[in-house]
């Protein structure tokens, strides 16, 4: 009678099995302990820097002591506008490239325009934005070049997010609605967005984070220049944004404070991301209880 | 159950002449012709991936969501070819309703479930939708294990739950056929007595087309069985008589369990 080869797990296996988990423990701690000595650095140089008066005083171009208040308000402003343009051209692309584009060529060239937008190094996007709204259109520096050319930043990201988050909405469920006697548009509207929604706001995130950082951009269509008045909502007024603003000071060297300034700005920054990064994984956590 | 010896006497639903059907090149059901009759049960059997499902698929045009494809023949409700007779497939979901082989409750509450499909046509006021949620509940043998707890997640609910839930959600728009694809694979024995107990119900007001992999199942709860082969119709008829005495082989050697 023949015996059969008995089967037990080889112990290289099990070893391997035990390194893998402690090199995959040790590069989690890594990246953990990066980002804690960095964000740390960040706060501890701003830190004695932040007080009221920093974040509610208007720059100064000589002198020290200068705050930074018009900054913030141009960097949210810029954010929301970007997005506010980005996002309803980005969820239309983004919804048609999903459920209406068929498989053929031309989603192919779609969307190989769509990733080489994405990969565009922002220089060239700057460059492109200044040429554009800033020259051609003789828009100079101003908030609406900034969120025009912003808006080129966002926009592939946001379409590449939303196609992804649509299609990972289980075909069972639309099935299931156009059962019902649904068309496609309320299948859409009624179970693949709300299904992706997490997914698209944390895309959204994202490209707000990305949008907030951005600096190469926004020193060639949005200036380095404040209006001088807060709040300004004009479109047509330069504005100077945070992260602008922390290259700028550093750069010109005619404030005697500038290294401060740099360190509160950039503890700012790191805050503001920080904080919007929470109210998103709040909102999120409420979206994913009302719709899975 | 109806006999050899009792004559049908109820009209042909649904009718089906020389129908073929391609995903791409690939031909998955060919040259089939059938009819199946209103407030009856017609039960579809056959080894997988015999054409089963796709055929019950044809009866709502729900395949050409995700994939492209080719029918050819025939198919007709009402006398009204489903393809080509001028129907609006939306209006046809609507009248042909569906159970998948998963239950597939929406991410949302029991109420909004069953609510979903009167909101697509426009049904909003309260009253109404009320109205419509408890007849379908009911009538899906639902309401009184759900009825204080409308407002809780449907995915909360077990699997023999979930697919009454699905089954009251189609009844919901009221539909006059429901198909129903291996409706209780993923369910355990009592879940699917359940649902056994509900077709019976159901067929009182329903046609109703099952595909089953359970021999038992068909011949408890279908008039007629049809028995597929590789896409092929291979014999059709009164399940006591397919179950008794098949006309074919092949027939015979699946139910017995000899091949499939």
């Amino acid at each position: 009678m023949r015996t059969l080869p008995a089967l037990r797990t080889s112990p290289t296996a099990k070893h391997v099995d035990r390194l893998m988990r402690g090199v995959l423990w040790i590069i989690a701690l890594g990246f953990i302990a990066v980002l804690l000595i960095f964000v740390g650095a960040i706060l501890k140089q701003g830190w004695p820097v932040l007080n009221l008066g920093f974040l509610t005083k208007m720059p100064e171009t000589l002198d020290a002591g200068g705050g930074i208040k018009p900054q913030i308000f141009n960097s949210l402003y810029l954010v929301v506008l970007s997005l506010g343009l980005s996002l309803p051209v980005g969820l239309g692309a983004g919804i048609y490239m999903a459920e209406y584009a068929g498989k053929g060529r031309a989603l192919q060239f779609f969307r190989l325009c769509i990733e080489t937008l994405a990969a565009t190094p922002s220089i060239v996007l700057a460059l492109f934005g200044m040429i554009a709204f800033v020259q051609t259109m003789g828009w100079s520096f101003s908030i609406r070049s900034g969120a025009l050319t912003l808006a080129l930043l966002n926009l592939p990201v946001i379409t590449r997010v939303t196609e992804v988050s649509l299609q990972s909405v289980p075909r069972e469920l639309k099935e299931a609605c156009y059962g019902l006697g649904a068309t496609k548009l309320q299948t859409i509207l009624k179970v693949a967005l709300p299904y992706a929604a997490t997914g698209i706001l944390t895309g959204l995130v994202l490209t707000a984070g990305r949008a907030f950082g951005e600096s190469a951009i926004l020193v060639f269509t949005a200036g380095t220049n404040t209006s001088g008045q807060f709040p300004d909502f004009r479109l047509t007024v330069p504005g100077e944004t945070l992260s602008v603003h922390l290259w700028s000071v550093t750069s010109d060297g005619t404030l005697p404070d500038a290294r401060e300034i740099a360190a509160g700005t950039a503890a700012v920054m790191i805050l503001i991301l920080l904080i919007l990064n929470l109210l998103v994984r709040f909102l999120d956590r409420a979206i994913r209880r009302r719709t899975r | 159950m109806l006999s050899p010896n009792t004559p049908e006497t109820k009209p042909i639903k649904l009718s089906v002449k020389d129908l073929a059907f391609c995903y791409g090149e690939k031909r998955v059901l060919d040259g089939l012709t059938l009819d199946i009759h209103a407030e009856r049960v017609t039960a579809i059997i056959g080894p997988s991936g015999c054409g089963k499902s796709t055929f019950l698929k044809c009866f709502n045009r729900i395949h050409e969501v995700s994939s492209a494809v080719k029918v050819t023949g025939d198919m007709l409700i009402d006398g009204v070819d489903i393809y080509r007779g001028g129907i609006d497939v939306v209006d046809l979901r609507r009248r042909v309703g569906m159970v998948f082989q998963k239950p597939n409750p929406f991410p949302k509450s029991i109420y909004e479930n069953v609510a979903f499909g009167p909101r697509l046509f426009g049904v909003n006021d309260r009253a109404s939708l009320d109205l419509l949620v408890e007849d379908a509940l009911r009538k899906a043998a639902l309401w009184d294990e759900v009825k204080d707890r409308l407002k809780e997640s449907a995915t909360g609910m077990s699997g023999g739950q979930q697919q009454r839930l699905c089954i009251a959600r189609a009844l919901a728009v009221n539909p006059e056929v429901l198909l129903m694809d291996e409706p209780c694979s993923a369910l355990d024995p009592i879940a699917t007595s359940k649902i056994e107990e509900l077709i019976l119900e159901l067929k009182k007001t329903l046609t109703i087309v099952i595909v089953t992999h359970n021999m038992q199942q068909a011949a408890r709860v279908s008039e007629y069985t049809a028995f597929f082969w590789l896409g092929k119709l291979v014999e059709m008829g009164l399940t006591e008589r397919i179950f008794t005495t098949p006309r074919e082989r092949m027939t015979e050697d699946y139910i017995t369990g000899r091949f499939g």
